[in-house]
């Protein structure tokens, strides 16, 4: 597989994507359909989510299925800092990225050291791990999950507004596709999808490669902790359900199926996914069968996911 | 006298009850290109893989430009001067030949950090014209956008080679440059490490016996994991042990 | 506090037992394949609803535990000819994938069919009651359907591993597991075997279910936390072994009940009662992990690697 490079008519395709997300909020009301700007703002943190997935599992090749073991984190950090009086976003949220990014730090240190299958198991008992850790933490509300006593500010103007939160979601979500996309890129993007080639062989070129799949599998877990930490906002409380694997598994198919190791893999995978729920959750009750059906046509029909059919990554 | 570039002392290793490498001592000079032969299973892989750090050993010490380097690690090994060819090919076949070598060239210490998250590389001319250089010096100068999984058998031998030079090795260890490749590539290949030997220290693993003695400045010769001769090209052909080792059945 | 000991320990002794069942399957299919089946778990809990639902038609628990592991069989069989056998050559990425999706199938199809409540399976009516044993002039009184339960571990467990072990079959899918080209090139249809090997394992998991549906509730979602604790199984014994899947699940099965149930005990006489019990059942329900991260941390490759 060759370096990432973007398509050409990549980015003013995001562009035309990002004007009229700017105008989504205002459309929404005036059609008197506010219900969905809280719904877009959890498909954008979502899309968050799955691509710090990708900058791990696309970019890094380290394959972790206990990726949500960090977003639950940034959720926590973010509800123990509002409820400790840090409302402002500014530092709440670089506080909660800083903590699921040395959590993601030590599990990584640990983990790094196995490789396949080993690593994706190891990866998956670590979340466990912290799952079970947060279940049994009374005073953090255990079982019940910690409320938010209110949204965070930013500069000081309260979030409390749905359009408020989707606008900082946007964001940040900007932000982090634009900073995957330098990173894929710069050196530190070659070296870390050179290493997920051929390990060996860069080790013998003379790079320290835990080092950079270390700070990479990190990086990957504060980006996750931000998202985490918008999450909490918009529900109102961090909850250990946010560290269940399950929810890994759940990251891990909106990556795939967005197409891994493709810039906006993780954001279409979200829109896919979320907006598939929403679609199939319309017309009947047990429409995870309809899902399950869906995912086993990607896997079988698509292999390389949604996202693929539209670009190429390598050529 | 000069101490030796590489120096391996009482160097041992088990793989469960076999004795791979029996307390070998072995030495490279600065300057020379010292070629190490044997029959197949001798071990000669075993021993480069010690010598480059893929591997540990259970007892003895490497020692490498006057540090002892037994216990670092490959890349650390690689840093300080060591590079190393692989017996298969091994390169990134989804990148270019280009792109193969500057990644060489990024991973040396002296062409500054690769903890940097902003810079688009390809905005790097410095890296890709010095890349530009080891293709031109292993005759590649026209596959350069090449995708390395296309390039011949023979031109991807030469690639790697480039790759290792790129680390601007004191020590190259070449593992069999020559397998695989027809008659007319290693006529080239020969040509390519007898340049490269007016530069660079080279430890040569070779099947290849007319190439060998055609190359080395002196040859060691390994048996079942032990040294049994090492000398010039003229005495190792001389010697009974040798003749006996190669030749032993039909005597 | 003897008493206590003891009953816990035979609880870890039968949990143990149980998990071996689910993850003999688990690290052949995992080792042999390279296959990553994360609705592993789902057939112990499809296993369990056919026990349940069989036991309760034919008026039961024996029939209906037959009938239930003879149907996951069936079922086993069909998932295997039909979507696990295009998995094997697939990277991890679709094997997560395409078995996530089954587990989501799965869940949703039990709800469909016996609805959100658990179902409830009863034990034979002979092994109800406890049983009374005498041990260092003490009585003591154990659950018979638990003691039943270790046995028939004991017994197909130890089945299981004389036919891995010892049989000529046994020897095939441990020479599959080890380096699957080379006994391909031997002249095994390694195919077939494995068709085998999961169906085998698609029925242990059943009668995993089945057995454990009168202690736990049947109820969807009761694959998923089973599942990960096989995994640590098999990871802590090292993918493909069998005997590796035996430790590890008594080591798991032991570590966690005694865990449990002795650990806010002990921490309570070392500590202040207030820390004791914050920390006492959150460091028990993650003492195998830390177990698991100890000791890769120590063999990367698990207890008994499989794979030179």
């Amino acid at each position: 597989m060759a370096f990432y490079r973007p398509a050409p008519y990549q980015k003013p395709l995001a562009g035309i994507l990002l004007l009229a997300l700017l105008a989504l909020p205002t459309v929404l009301t005036a059609f008197g359909q506010e219900f969905y700007i809280g719904f877009a703002t959890r498909v954008l943190i979502f899309a968050l989510a799955a691509s710090s997935l990708n900058l791990v599992l696309g970019f890094g090749g380290m394959f972790s299925l206990g990726h949500a073991a960090f977003f639950g984190a940034g959720a926590y950090a973010a509800a123990i800092c509002l409820n400790s009086g840090i409302s402002e976003a500014l530092f709440a949220l670089p506080l909660s990225m800083l903590a699921a990014g040395l959590f993601a730090l030590m599990v990584g240190a640990v983990s790094l050291r196995t490789r396949g299958v080993y690593f994706i198991m190891i990866t998956l008992a670590f979340a466990q791990m912290a799952y079970y850790l947060f279940v049994s933490a009374r005073s953090w509300g255990g079982d019940d999950g910690l409320p938010l006593p209110a949204r965070m500010t930013l500069g000081g103007l309260p979030l409390a507004g749905d359009a408020a939160l989707f606008y900082t979601a946007l964001g940040c979500l900007g932000l982090v596709i634009v900073l995957l996309g330098r990173l894929a890129e710069a050196r530190f993007g070659r070296v870390i999808q050179a290493i997920r080639e051929n390990e060996t062989r860069m080790e013998a070129l003379g790079y320290p490669v835990f080092r950079y799949r270390l700070l990479c599998f990190a990086l990957g877990g504060a980006l996750a902790g931000l998202a985490g930490a918008l999450l909490a906002n918009l529900s109102g409380l961090a909850s250990p359900n946010l560290l269940q694997w399950t929810q890994s598994g759940t990251l891990l198919v909106m990556l795939i199926i967005g197409g891994v190791g493709y810039l906006y893999g993780g954001v279409v995978g979200a829109v896919v996914l979320l907006g598939l729920e929403e679609v199939l959750a319309g017309f009947t009750l047990h429409w995870h069968i309809g899902l399950g059906l869906l995912l086993l046509g990607v896997v079988l029909f698509a292999p390389k996911g949604v996202a693929a059919l539209f670009g190429k990554r390598h050529d | 006298m000069t101490e030796p570039l590489l120096d391996v002392r009482q160097l041992s290793r088990r793989f469960a009850a076999v004795d791979a490498l029996k307390t070998l001592n072995f030495s490279v000079e600065a300057g020379e290109v010292h070629a190490l032969i044997g029959p197949n299973g001798a071990g000669k892989t075993t021993f480069i893989h010690h010598v480059s750090g893929a591997l540990q050993p259970d007892s003895g010490s490497i020692h490498f430009a006057g540090r002892d380097v037994t216990r670092r690690s490959m890349h650390q090994r690689v840093a300080a001067g060591m590079a190393r060819s692989y017996q298969i090919t091994n390169v990134f076949r989804g990148l270019s030949a280009l792109d193969n070598v500057a990644l060489a060239v990024q991973g040396r210490a002296d062409s500054g950090s690769s903890f940097r998250f902003w810079r688009p590389v390809r905005c790097e001319t410095a890296l890709f014209d010095e890349a530009r250089g080891y293709l031109a010096q292993v005759g590649l100068a026209d596959q350069v956008e090449t995708v390395a999984g296309n390039l011949s058998h023979g031109e991807q031998r030469a690639l790697e080679l480039a790759m290792a030079l790129a680390t601007r090795p004191k020590l190259l260890l070449l593992d069999e440059p020559m397998a695989g490749t027809g008659p007319e590539e290693s006529a080239r290949m020969v040509e390519l490490i007898e340049q490269l030997a007016r530069h660079v220290t080279i430890l040569l693993v070779e099947h290849d016996m007319a190439a060998v003695f055609r190359l080395a400045d002196r040859i060691s010769v390994l048996v079942n994991g032990q040294l049994i001769c090492t000398g010039t090209p003229e005495a190792v052909r001389q010697n009974a042990d040798v003749r006996r080792a190669y030749l032993g059945d039909h005597l | 506090m003897l008493q206590l000991f003891l009953e816990q320990a035979l609880n870890g002794l039968q949990f143990g037992l149980m998990l071996f069942l689910l993850a003999a399957g688990l690290t052949l299919v995992f080792g042999i394949m390279d296959c990553i089946n994360l609705a592993h778990g789902s057939l112990y809990m499809v296993g369990a609803y056919f026990v349940a639902a069989a036991a309760q038609a034919a008026d039961s628990f024996w029939i209906g535990l037959g009938a239930g592991v003879a149907g996951a069989a069936v079922l086993g069989l069909l998932l295997e000819l039909s979507l696990f056998r295009q998995l094997y050559k697939r990277d991890h990425l679709s094997q997560v994938l395409a078995t996530f999706a089954l587990i989501l199938i799965a869940n949703e199809a039990v709800r469909m069919i016996w609805g959100a409540q658990p179902v409830m399976l009863n034990p034979p009516e002979a092994l109800a009651g406890p049983v009374e044993f005498e041990l260092f002039g003490e009585t003591f009184f154990y659950p018979a359907y638990r003691l039943l339960i270790i046995a028939v571990g004991l017994a197909v467990g130890g089945l299981l591993y004389l036919l891995v072990a010892k049989s000529r079959v046994g020897m095939w899918v441990r020479a599959g597991a080890a380096n699957r080209e080379m006994t391909e090139a031997l002249g095994i249809n390694v195919q077939r075997l494995f068709t085998a090997v999961f169906v085998f394992g698609a029925a242990l998991c059943a009668l995993a279910g089945g057995l454990l549906g009168p202690l736990l509730a049947v109820q969807v979602g009761m694959g998923e936390s089973v599942l990960i604790l096989a995994f640590v199984v098999i990871i802590i014994g090292g993918i493909g072994s069998i005997r590796g899947a035996l430790v590890g699940s008594l080591i798991v099965g032991t570590v966690d009940t005694l865990g449990r149930a002795l650990l806010p005990t002990l921490l309570r006489a070392a500590l202040p009662a207030d820390a004791a019990s914050t920390l006492g059942p959150a460091l028990a329900s993650i003492l195998i992990y830390l177990l698991m991260a100890g000791i890769l941390f120590f063999k990367p490759q698990g207890l008994f690697p499989a794979r030179a």
